[in-house]
């Protein structure tokens, strides 16, 4: 039989392991409901639209010339070379967003054509592009 | 000419580094009492050479000595001075050689500091920190060599990024290595006391100074690092759970823990092994977050130009510690005697190192998250603020009030204390009052309220008890109360935040809830090295008819050639008023973003006065030896 040492450190155990797993499955269930998927215009097209309910992150580069301010808002449109999503915004940019450049918009899709971002995200280096974006553009090209 | 005399320089410290560990190993044999004068002439001229080579490269950027990479692809000939010798370790091969420097200047203070220590504990510990720091120099040399050499020999620099040419982030990495790489020492300590089996107290009193000082510098790095994001940044936050900002926090939750957890130890309760699985955890961590930072595997708002080679490296070294580590934990370690009960301070540490290790867990799982799930199924994705919000802020709670209730409890057994007191009483009143002044709050961050005015109530009593008992842990109140008191002001800026985006134009007018902002004028004028555009902007605050005059910049760079988006901001002992502004089609109409920021002031004070605390911490004991 199992002394009472013995049984006191399994039940500590048993108990410590039952609580790791409750918050782990609490701390994965948080994740699911909290992260942002990343899209490029081309998956957008793709995707089913009940999947835009929550917010996302679109990538692509800024179509040249396509930037527009107006009293209100930006107005801007999102290319991967196949698809296009017109994007509107209101707030400042970060210093790096320009023509022609990469560009990670946070917000939500209204439909598959037209996205109203929350945030426009700020990258440190001139010459950095985000790997998604880099990805996407590489596929595209194939 | 630098570039050979760094490289010889470098060449030499790694020898010296071997000759080292070839003597302390042969040391570890010999009889005597004593470390061999040998070993402490060697680590002499190990730590000069490091440093020498440190110097040089400063020097090789203060002159431009462009036929060095590392210096044309970060520096500029008209650079100020002072950004000139901070470019040294705004980039990754300088900040390696910068980690370099830390790790054998706290080898070398570790040997000289330690006279009366333990002879083969001392030898054991200088081993290990020499494994480290060959491996390191090993890697400076092979992979990320400052000191390469370029041909044709450019007449001109690449220049700084220009949102890095800041005095606060000068000081961000320097204050953040000490923290990072301070935690080596008590890794090589941990693994040297398993081996030559030194007991508790003296473990404990071995690494807690260093735990005191690499956490100070910890918390400072992490305060500045955040301070220039909120100012320079220009979104006006000051935490964004970035991967980069959490690789900074996880060795954090680490170091407090440990922090805590070597009072018990000091007096010899019990926790040995766990002391020890932290100090190898905390360098671990320290070197996964470099890892995380440097291999460009993480999608970050911060952004390094990365290189996978340097990523491989570290995480091979990586792995390889990691399993060295285990090994030797597991055929030395001791079986450990607790004989506390459960109302006694060793529980409450107890549970503050639970707390730490949980919320370390919820950060690098939301870290490493987005990592695994690109890597197993190539979806990509980001975990925003809201994850960490929603589950570390609950936890707050029974953190504030076991970090209020912990420390009025003795040591080994002692009574359940009653929490019905006049302090409880006081913070009731005072929370009532705070409480009927917001209009709508959820009722988390009402309670999270309470209770941290809670701990800032009970820690004020505490100070005042402290005169009339001197016995009181002085730098424990200000490090707690200081927490309390970052809790508080981040949950009220959280409430009180005001923000607010509009487009405009010159001559425009714009009223929202109590506020009118007018767009006055623009002006343009250019500096040495760059141009500027000045908006002057009046904002009106109509609830008490105060107004404040703000002047956000955009300003257009010429070396290396980079448009910046200067915040304006407004400091009040209350309350900061940011405005940022941005102009994207040379169109007259702006970008403007407002935004209202209550007890930042407080937030910056609150780190700072945790920091504070231990530095307390570390001069109480030195005044103890």
């Amino acid at each position: 039989m199992l002394n009472i040492k013995t049984k006191n450190r399994l039940l500590i155990f048993l108990s410590i392991f039952a609580l790791t797993i409750i918050l782990t499955i609490f701390l994965f269930k948080t994740l699911r409901n909290n992260v942002l998927y990343f899209y490029s215009p081309s998956e957008v097209s793709k995707t089913d639209e009940k999947a835009f309910k929550n917010n996302i992150r679109l990538g692509g580069m800024v179509k040249p010339g396509s930037v527009e301010t107006d009293d209100n808002e930006i107005k801007f449109i999102v290319t991967d070379y196949k698809k296009e999503i017109i994007v509107t915004y209101r707030g400042t940019v970060p210093a790096l967003f320009e023509e022609g450049k990469g560009v990670v918009a946070e917000g939500k899709l209204k439909d598959k054509n037209f996205f109203l971002a929350k945030r426009i995200l700020a990258k440190h280096d001139e010459n950095y592009m985000p790997p998604e974006i880099q990805e996407s553009l590489k596929q595209n090209a194939k | 000419m630098l570039s050979n005399f760094g490289i010889t320089v470098s060449i030499i410290s790694l020898l010296l580094t071997t000759s080292i560990l070839y003597l302390s190993y042969y040391d570890l044999k010999s009889s005597g009492n004593n470390v061999s004068k040998k070993i402490y002439k060697f680590a002499f001229f190990q730590i000069v050479f490091t440093f020498l080579g440190f110097i040089t490269l400063i020097v090789a950027y203060v002159i431009s000595d462009f036929s060095l990479i590392n210096v044309y692809e970060n520096s500029h000939t008209t650079k100020p001075l002072f950004y000139k010798i901070s470019g040294t370790w705004g980039n990754h091969e300088g900040s390696l050689l910068l980690w370099i420097n830390i790790l054998v200047l706290f080898s070398f203070l570790f040997l000289i500091l330690n006279k009366n220590k333990n002879k083969n504990f001392k030898l054991y510990t200088l081993i290990f920190q020499n494994l480290l720091i060959s491996a390191f120099l090993i890697f400076l040399l092979t992979n990320s060599n400052p000191f390469s050499l370029l041909y044709p020999i450019p007449t001109e620099g690449m220049g700084l990024n220009p949102i890095l040419q800041d005095p606060a982030l000068a000081i961000h990495p320097p204050l953040l290595y000490i923290g990072f790489v301070g935690s080596s020492i008590y890794f090589s300590i941990a693994l040297a006391a398993l081996i030559s089996k030194v007991d508790s107290k003296s473990l404990a009193l071995t690494i807690k100074p260093w735990v005191s000082v690499s956490w100070t510098f910890q918390t400072l790095g992490i305060l500045v690092g955040s301070i220039w994001a909120y100012y320079e940044l220009g979104w006006g936050g000051f935490w964004f759970w970035d991967p980069v900002e959490n690789s900074s926090l996880m060795p954090w939750f680490l170091m407090t823990a440990l922090l805590h957890s070597v009072l018990v130890l000091e007096r010899r309760i019990g926790l040995y092994s766990w002391v020890i699985i932290l100090s190898i955890l905390t360098f671990t961590m320290s070197v996964v977050g470099t890892f995380l930072v440097r291999s460009g595997i993480l999608n970050s708002v911060h952004t390094f130009a990365n290189d996978p080679s340097r990523g491989l490296f570290i995480l091979s070294f990586l792995a390889l510690m990691v399993f060295s580590s285990i090994f030797i934990f597991f055929k030395y370690a001791p079986d450990d005697n607790k004989n506390y009960k459960i109302f006694s301070k060793e529980s409450f540490i107890l549970a503050n190192n639970w707390f730490m290790i949980f919320f370390l867990a919820v950060v690098l799982i939301g870290t490493l998250y987005p990592v695994f799930l690109d890597t197993l199924t190539g979806q990509k994705i980001s975990v925003g603020p809201p994850y960490y919000n929603f589950i570390l802020a609950p936890f707050l709670l029974p953190l504030l009030f076991l970090m209020t209730l912990g420390p009025k409890h003795k040591w080994i057994s002692s009574d359940m204390i009653g929490i019905f007191n006049i302090a409880l009483f006081i913070s009731v009143i005072l929370f009532i009052i705070i409480f009927l002044s917001i209009k709508d709050s959820s009722i988390l961050m009402l309670l999270i309220l309470l209770f941290s005015t809670y701990l800032i109530t009970q820690t004020i009593f505490d100070f005042y008890e402290k005169f009339k008992n001197k016995n009181i842990n002085l730098s424990r109140i200000i490090s707690h109360f200081g927490f309390g008191m970052l809790i508080f002001s981040i949950s009220l800026n959280q409430i009180y935040s005001v923000e607010k985006s509009f487009n405009a134009r010159i001559g425009d007018e714009k009223n929202f809830q109590n506020y009118t902002i007018k767009f006055n004028n623009l002006e343009t004028f250019s500096k040495n090295n760059f141009k500027s555009v000045k908006g002057y902007f009046e904002i009106i605050d109509n609830k008490n008819t105060t107004s404040q005059n703000l002047t956000p910049e955009i300003r257009v760079y010429n070396q290396p050639e980079i448009i910046t988006y200067e915040a304006s901001i407004n400091t009040r002992f209350f309350s900061d008023t940011y405005l940022t502004m941005s102009n994207i089609s040379n169109s007259d109409i702006f970008n403007i973003k407002f935004q209202k920021k209550p007890f930042m002031n407080f937030i910056w004070f609150s780190v700072l006065l945790i920091s504070i605390g231990g530095i307390l911490q570390f001069l109480r004991f030195e005044k103890k030896i």
